[in-house]
């Protein structure tokens, strides 16, 4: 079907296809009235066939990680162990209700409060909470604690929080959420946060700084005990974007270089499905003095005269729940599960291959595609994907990329590198289909050389062609008109 | 005559302590076709260096600075429907915003042409 466009279910409509064939009546008509009964909803009639060949011919278009290697920078699209997928559908799990009495699901109770004492261990925190459903809502609440900790401390004129230019976007957006403002800090030349910047904006208005370690550079800080020493000394707190932790965990732990808070994405480092919008997991981890600030309910474990028992308790001085219920529950199955089966040393092994991965990644192309900040890097790193001389830009090397079967990486992120491709390849990706990436990289740059036409008119094997993006996003369109069925 | 920020915005002295401000074609160029613009609301007063406006392409959003202090006298309404102006004629038609320049010594701060135009070949070395 490639080149061959897929219908809507809307244009697939037949007037008077039914998708069930109902049974003879055997009670009387009953007319319904004309509230209840609606011509105008322009519901497609179809046959259950035509239903189960549409979707199925829209699904295999999709590309995920269990179709090809998509190395995401910043995203971890690492596989996703299948027995996850069945444990999570294990009844006691999957069909348990979230108001049920604690005392009906002792199991589930226990699995997270293990899963919190877990990332607080693998994270340095004295205290986890399960509640935020995402990396963004994670640095959301991280900063609400902060607040929270300020105006308890009576500390109103902390109104800053410093940013590196290479952090995560999401960090000014949660920054400016929460109230705060955003102060952006320079890098330096090996890719760093500039410790001079630091030094200078540290002062008593300082609420805190976001930072990434590993950056989004992919490099290690250099300097971060000297930064987390800094920002405390001028009374801020340190809060740590958890995003690229699949370079670190089982490794070091960001609670011991001194950082306060910081979120987990489950969805990325520790393997729960994601992709299209969610669903994620994003638990956030603290130091001592901001653990009565989580979001609840937590799980917590007592023991009285009524025995032992896992109880759902709201800490002291919580900032409230910050989504429904407990998290996004199924995640915290998937993630348990994860760790149960690496444990400590398994994950410090994945995290190792991971960088391992990305080194070789980085040496093998960086001739070919220039390294902006070229030394060893974590569990990703950046290049430049403009090829001089050819006019073929990082976005048409991207769209080439699909022709040969891989999903393209991070395109034009981190803004600090112009034209940059961001590439993180993983743990879980063998030696030949890195191999076979690198060979794709470099056949993609040759084309760019002879035949930049080639490369700047791609994709070519794909159902469509180059997408009109600044179309897209100019003439935006959010609805197809349906027509009713019977017009 | 042109003068430039680091941050890639030129201005142009209209006379009576007027400037328009823009944005540099080096900066369109690296952004890429625009599909949004913000701009400040009339009346607004900026201090140097403060956020004027956003511009948005396919590949990023990046924030406009005022090269002086000063309070905004009129905007460039056209860019709303029509963001594409500002990559076709960035010190031309694309203009941002007209401004009230608060303190004529601030003009001192900013960069001629010569010394912008060898800012942005280092860049591209990067």
């Amino acid at each position: 079907m490639i080149g061959h466009k897929i219908p809507t279910v809307y244009e697939r409509s037949v007037f008077g296809r039914c998708g069930v064939a109902l049974p003879a009546r055997d009670v009387p008509e009953a007319p319904l009235s004309a509230v209840e009964l609606r011509t105008d909803c322009g519901l497609p009639e179809l046959s259950q066939l035509d239903v189960a060949r549409h979707y199925l011919l829209l699904s295999q278009r999709n590309f995920g990680v269990d179709s090809g290697f998509y190395p995401l920078g910043s995203c971890t699209m690492k596989f996703n162990p299948k027995i996850n997928e069945q444990i999570a559908r294990l009844p006691g799990f999957a069909e348990s209700h979230p108001l049920q009495d604690p005392e009906t699901v002792q199991g589930n109770l226990a699995l997270m409060f293990e899963l919190q004492q877990w990332l607080a261990e693998i994270g340095g925190f004295a205290s986890v909470s399960l509640q935020p459903s995402a990396g963004a809502q994670g640095e959301f609440t991280g900063l609400l604690m902060m607040r929270a900790y300020y105006r308890e401390c009576g500390d109103l004129k902390r109104t800053r929080i410093l940013i590196p230019d290479s952090a995560h976007g999401t960090n000014p957006a949660s920054t400016t959420m929460a109230g705060f403002t955003a102060v952006e800090l320079p890098s330096d030349a090996r890719g760093n946060v500039d410790l001079e910047a630091v030094r200078v904006a540290c002062d008593d208005t300082v609420a805190g700084i976001m930072i990434t370690n590993p950056n989004t550079l992919g490099l290690f800080e250099e300097h971060i005990g000297e930064v987390v020493r800094l920002v405390h000394a001028c009374g801020g707190l340190v809060y740590g974007d958890g995003a690229n932790m699949n370079a670190l965990a089982g490794i070091a732990r960001p609670g011991d270089l001194g950082f306060d808070v910081m979120h987990y994405n489950l969805h990325k480092t520790f393997s729960t499905p994601h992709g299209g919008g969610g669903p994620g997991s994003g638990p956030v981890g603290v130091s001592a003095r901001l653990k009565e600030f989580l979001p609840g309910p937590v799980v917590e474990y007592m023991r009285d005269t009524d025995g032992a028992r896992y109880v759902l308790a709201m800490p002291a001085k919580s900032i409230g729940q910050v989504s429904t219920f407990y998290g996004n529950f199924g995640m915290l199955v998937r993630a348990y599960a994860y760790i149960r089966q690496h444990g400590a040393d398994g994950l410090r092994e994945n995290s190792e291959h991971a960088v391992l991965n990305a080194n070789y990644l980085r040496v093998k192309l960086r001739d070919t595609f220039a390294v902006p900040f070229d030394r060893t890097n974590m569990h990703e790193f950046v290049c430049r994907g403009a090829i001089d001389g050819t006019g073929v830009r990082a976005l048409d090397v991207s769209k080439r990329l699909l022709d040969y079967g891989f999903h393209p990486p991070t395109n034009y992120f981190p803004l600090i590198v112009s034209e940059a491709l961001m590439i993180e390849p993983t743990e879980t990706e063998a030696k030949p289909t890195l191999d076979a990436f690198i060979e794709a990289m470099q056949a993609i740059a040759k084309e760019a050389a002879n035949d930049p036409a080639l490369v700047k008119g791609a994709p070519h094997e794909m159902p469509v062609k180059r997408l009109d993006e600044v179309k897209a996003a100019r003439e935006l369109i959010f609805c197809d008109r349906v027509k009713a069925a019977n017009d | 005559m042109l003068k430039y920020t680091k941050d890639h915005e030129w201005l142009r002295l209209d006379g009576d302590g007027v400037a328009t401000v823009g944005i540099t074609s080096y900066a369109q160029e690296h952004l890429g076709d625009l599909v949004f613009v913000e701009l400040p609301s009339t009346g607004t007063k900026l201090s140097k260096g403060a956020i004027a406006a956003t511009v948005e392409s396919v590949k990023a959003a990046s924030e406009v600075y005022a090269p002086v202090g000063g309070e905004v006298l009129s905007v460039n309404d056209k860019l709303t429907t029509e963001p594409g102006l500002v990559n076709a004629e960035p010190t031309g038609d694309g203009w941002l915003f007209k401004m009230k320049i608060a303190d004529g010594a601030e003009l001192d701060t900013l960069l001629d042409e010569q010394t912008y135009k060898s800012l942005t070949t280092a860049h591209d070395g990067h």
